[in-house]
């Protein structure tokens, strides 16, 4: 047997921008075990439903992250309304569906760049990057924000968009969408991207489902669960189908991301040509009493939200359960037997999300 | 701002914020905002970097890693707090867990804030950064011609 080292990384580390830290077990070059140690985002979100009112928590809410702000904040108004028996107004299931939709591109087009920058591809970093402002420019037309834009509130959202608004974010999506393939092409094309993500980190099916895989990591692995099919906000009334690949590998992670981008544009385009006319919110009285459990899809994969409300303004208890925290134990199951140098990669395309993971 | 006898270097570290702001600083430093026209890098490596680019209210757990980077800067440096939680813990103060702004841990120069806060308003604090580099290594280099070292 080689002589075994311990190799810290993290948590200060260029390959993310977000502190996490493992302890690698190594024997020469090979990785026998990952042991991560969390905490370095941890503030205690959870604890503030005791001092903020219901109304009020939504602004904390959209920021335990923000990169899946609208889904968290989405997540929980919708526990309070079901608790509370509020339905909101359809067009404002629309309104949540398109944003949804939007954070959905902005997010993997994000995590392509941050890809392409693990395998010094930087010209391509630079690419995603450049066409994700796009979208941000779309969220800032229409909320005012670009990555945090508190537009949700319980029994609806805050914000309406015109006619002019919705034609500016279609034509904006077909123009991404046809700039979207040249760089599509450079990730699942190109030959060194190709010799670079192929065979690394496989993850078989029934370790996946094991180990509670989520999102892209689950339906690379070829099963079709996507928690939009549950049908909440507008997802019932329009058509998909969740998008998989079947090898499992990180080249499969790539290729489900890519797809999703265009799959959401589709879903953006649907929720534009049906969405109803009428009010975007209805007036809420009175406190929450009751519990409830919320699953949606974030870009990352399925993530739980449970409220559990007393009857006053003030929350017993809430709970979030992120996709990152479910990808983490298949991580580290990937990372058995792995080169040191592929861990930054292979932490990468679990795409994690650690500040949501702390809170 | 007139002609730089340096190219500075960035660092950046989130201590303990949302993401918000993390994912903002790395936007200007791609093609629409580009900050890297100013001459800055941005490098992982704390013994190389003359700006230190911080988000986030501090906790418990970060404390030391922050005060580690710090360190390992070479003097002179210069750090630039980015949005609103790390000028002062913004809306996540009342958490159990958050010590407050960064100038809690180590000494702040330069505060931006916003939440998240805007690339432009960073751009802003970064070109400030830059000015007040070169003040501090002026300020360094005569220090040094005095005591002769």
């Amino acid at each position: 047997m080689a002589k075994r080292s311990i190799v810290p990384f993290g948590p200060q580390h260029p390959v993310l921008p977000e502190p996490v830290h493992l302890d690698l077990v190594l024997e020469d070059e090979t990785v026998v075990e990952a042991v991560p140690s969390i905490g370095f985002v941890h503030r205690g979100l959870e604890k503030l439903v005791e001092i903020k009112d219901f109304k009020e928590y939504v602004y904390i809410a959209e920021r335990v992250c923000g990169i899946c702000s609208f889904g968290h904040g989405m997540g929980y108004c919708q526990s309070v309304e079901h608790i509370m028996g509020v339905e909101p107004p359809r067009r404002a299931n629309y309104l949540r569906t398109i944003w949804m939709e939007m954070s959905r591109v902005h997010s993997h087009l994000l995590w392509l760049g941050l890809l392409a920058d693990a395998m010094g591809f930087e010209s391509l970093f630079m690419e995603s990057w450049r066409l994700r402002e796009k979208i941000l420019d779309m969220f800032d037309l229409t909320t005012g924000g670009r990555v945090i834009f508190s537009v949700n509130c319980i029994g609806g959202v805050l914000k309406d968009m015109d006619s002019g608004m919705l034609k500016a974010i279609s034509d904006t999506i077909d123009e991404m969408e046809k700039e979207l393939r040249p760089i599509a092409e450079a990730f699942l094309r190109d030959y060194t991207v190709g010799v670079r993500l192929r065979g690394l980190g496989v993850l078989k099916p029934e370790q996946a489902i094991l180990a509670g895989a989520v999102g892209p990591m689950l339906r690379s692995c070829g099963i079709a669960y996507d928690a939009r099919k549950l049908g909440y906000a507008a997802y019932n009334e329009l058509e998909f189908e969740p998008v998989t690949a079947s090898d499992g590998d990180s080249y499969a992670r790539c290729e489900v991301r890519i797809q999703e981008i265009y799959q959401s544009f589709a879903l953006i385009r649907q929720a534009i040509s049906k969405i109803p006319e009428g009010p975007i919110r209805v007036p809420v009285k009175g406190n929450p009493n009751g519990e409830y459990f919320m699953r949606i899809e974030q870009p990352r994969g399925e993530a739980i939200y449970y409220v559990k409300a007393n009857g006053t303004k003030f929350l017993d208890r809430f709970r979030l359960r992120t996709p990152t925290t479910s990808n983490i134990p298949p991580m580290l199951e990937l990372m058995k037997g792995c080169q040191l140098a592929d861990v930054p990669l292979l932490i990468l395309t679990i795409d994690p999300c650690i500040s949501c993971t702390e809170r | 701002m007139g002609k730089l006898a340096k190219s500075p270097w960035m660092l950046h570290y989130d201590g303990s914020s949302c993401n918000g702001c993390d994912i903002e600083v790395l936007a200007c430093t791609t093609p629409v905002y580009d900050v890297e026209r100013f001459g800055i890098i941005n490098t992982g490596d704390p013994f190389q970097a003359d700006i230190l680019l911080i988000t986030g209210g501090i906790n418990s757990q970060s404390e030391s890693v922050v005060k580690q980077i710090y360190s390992q800067m070479p003097n002179p440096k210069v750090v630039v707090a980015v949005g609103i939680c790390a000028c002062t813990g913004g809306i996540f103060k009342e958490c159990y867990n958050i010590k407050g702004g960064v100038d809690t841990v180590i000494p702040v120069d330069i505060y931006v804030p916003g939440c998240a806060a805007r690339p432009q308003a960073i751009i802003d604090g970064v070109v400030k950064a830059v000015e007040l580099l070169q003040k501090k290594r002026e300020a360094f280099a005569s220090q040094r011609k005095k005591s002769g070292t």
